[in-house]
């Protein structure tokens, strides 16, 4: 269980717009999204969320569907 | 990693490097058998890892009955807790001439060099008592070998005609193997002009760059190294044959060296020779480090947190000291992170496990913020890394 990241995921949000799913995968450098399945929508990998490097792309790529809490602030 | 002369002496006749003689014997009937074969005096070298104990004691013998029983000798040697992997028996040529080389990196201008000299022996000693006798070319890692440069270094040692010619040729085939396999030294401490006017190879060092043991894995595997084989002076312990299978199997960052020792404070330190520092203070300092464990290279979370279980599952060790100088590509809060989930996941309080966390650098805010939330002090560049260990070894007790 991740200890001090959560990310929170709206695939209402994500599965409005074609292919976000794949990229939301593909942006992310430590694996947190597969793809759920469902068609275009993610699911969050657990047991790598630890290891988000807060480098924004999930967010950048969807700012609606992706939030990631920092859970030491 | 250390190379036995035999592996070494495998690679260089791959690429064509003129040899003397030789053959491996793992007994010493197959000794007698190979200075039979070779016929007149022989070297026997014991293939060994442990400084000095290789080239101490090599023994020339004078026929086979000789070879058998200084072989058996030989190979009861202690090689760091290790019995010699063979026996190297090598023919004795007898030349008009011997000169050495030596490929290596220079930490001062930051370029591989070849050093070469007329004489027999380490280009290190005969610095020391002969700096007149030696020779340098540098040379660019980044783009190919030339021989001119060996040529120059050649003509540098007096050398012309085919003596030239020759030399030339061995010292590019060496210097493109050195750096093509990664070595971070490649010493000829014997290279012999034979009567016929050929050169051979007598004696051979190689150090292979510990970094590259991965892109090399195929040159390796060829010469029959195993992935737990680190060529340590002595035999790897558990601790630190687990130490390397946690960066073996995480790509992200590495751990590398770690070795055991029989203290009581868990080191997980780094950062560019922030180490080795490190260590020296804790024990300046009068502490007595459990380990030595350089992380860096930005690791991954889960390989802080598999270090963290390591060294504090290591028995004796009660508590451990996070601390790194300034660092840049490394994060400080992924480092954070991983430590408090290592001792979270073995049952413990972080607070009552951590002696200190001194990682200044990248991303040091979110670590303060990290630590504060487990109720532990965050240091950052204004503790040196004196003071980090003092106060370290303070409260260890």
């Amino acid at each position: 269980m991740a200890m001090f990241i959560r990310v929170d995921v709206d695939n209402t949000v994500i599965e409005k717009t074609a292919s976000l799913a794949d990229k939301l995968v593909e942006v992310c450098p430590v694996k947190i999204f597969k793809l759920a399945s469902q068609p275009n929508a993610v699911e969050v990998v657990e047991e790598n969320v630890d290891e988000c490097t807060l480098c924004d792309l999930c967010t950048q790529a969807t700012p609606e569907g992706v939030r990631v809490v920092k859970l030491y602030e | 990693m250390r190379f036995y002369e035999f592996e070494a002496k495998q690679l260089l006749k791959k690429h064509r490097i003129p040899l003397v003689q030789s053959e491996l014997a793992k007994t010493a009937d197959e000794a007698a058998k190979i200075a039979s074969d070779i016929g007149g005096p022989v070297i026997l070298k014991p293939q060994a890892i442990a400084p000095g104990v290789a080239t101490a004691s090599a023994k020339e013998v004078a026929d086979p009955a000789g070879a058998k029983a200084v072989a058996a000798e030989l190979l009861g040697l202690d090689d760091g807790g290790r019995k010699p992997n063979g026996i190297l028996v090598e023919a004795r040529p007898t030349g008009e001439a011997v000169y050495s080389l030596s490929f290596t990196y220079d930490g001062t201008t930051k370029r591989p060099v070849v050093a070469a000299s007329d004489m027999a022996g380490k280009i290190d000693d005969l610095g020391d008592t002969h700096p007149d006798r030696i020779v340098r070319r540098h040379f660019s890692a980044l783009y190919p070998f030339s021989d001119y440069i060996a040529k120059e270094l050649a003509k540098s040692l007096g050398l012309g005609g085919n003596d030239l010619k020759r030399m030339t040729r061995i010292v590019s085939g060496l210097a493109r193997l050195f750096l093509d396999y990664d070595f971070a030294d490649l010493d000829i401490t014997s290279l012999v002009k034979l009567g016929d006017g050929n050169f051979v190879v007598l004696d051979v060092q190689a150090d292979l760059e510990i970094e590259a043991r991965h892109r090399q894995r195929p040159m390796l595997n060829e010469l029959g190294f195993s992935k737990d084989d680190l060529r340590q002076v002595r035999e790897p312990t558990e601790f630190e044959l687990a130490g390397a299978r946690i960066d073996e199997e995480d790509i992200r960052g590495i751990i590398s060296p770690i070795a055991e020792f029989d203290g009581n404070i868990g080191l997980v330190i780094g950062a560019g020779g922030g180490s080795l520092t490190l260590t020296d203070a804790v024990r300046k300092h009068g502490g007595r480090p459990a380990n030595y464990a350089a992380i860096g290279g930005n690791p991954s979370v889960d390989k802080a947190r598999r270090l963290t279980k390591l060294v504090l599952s290591k028995p004796g060790v009660e508590k451990i000291a996070v601390m790194s100088n300034v660092v840049s590509n490394t994060r400080a809060d992924l480092v954070a992170r991983g430590v408090i989930k290592g001792i979270i996941e073995l049952g413990f309080e972080p607070a009552d496990k951590i002696l200190i966390f001194r990682v200044p650098g990248a991303w040091e805010a979110d670590a303060a913020k990290i630590l504060q939330k487990y109720g532990i002090e965050y240091c950052d560049r204004t503790v040196s890394i004196s003071e980090a260990a003092r106060r370290a070894v303070a409260k260890a007790g």
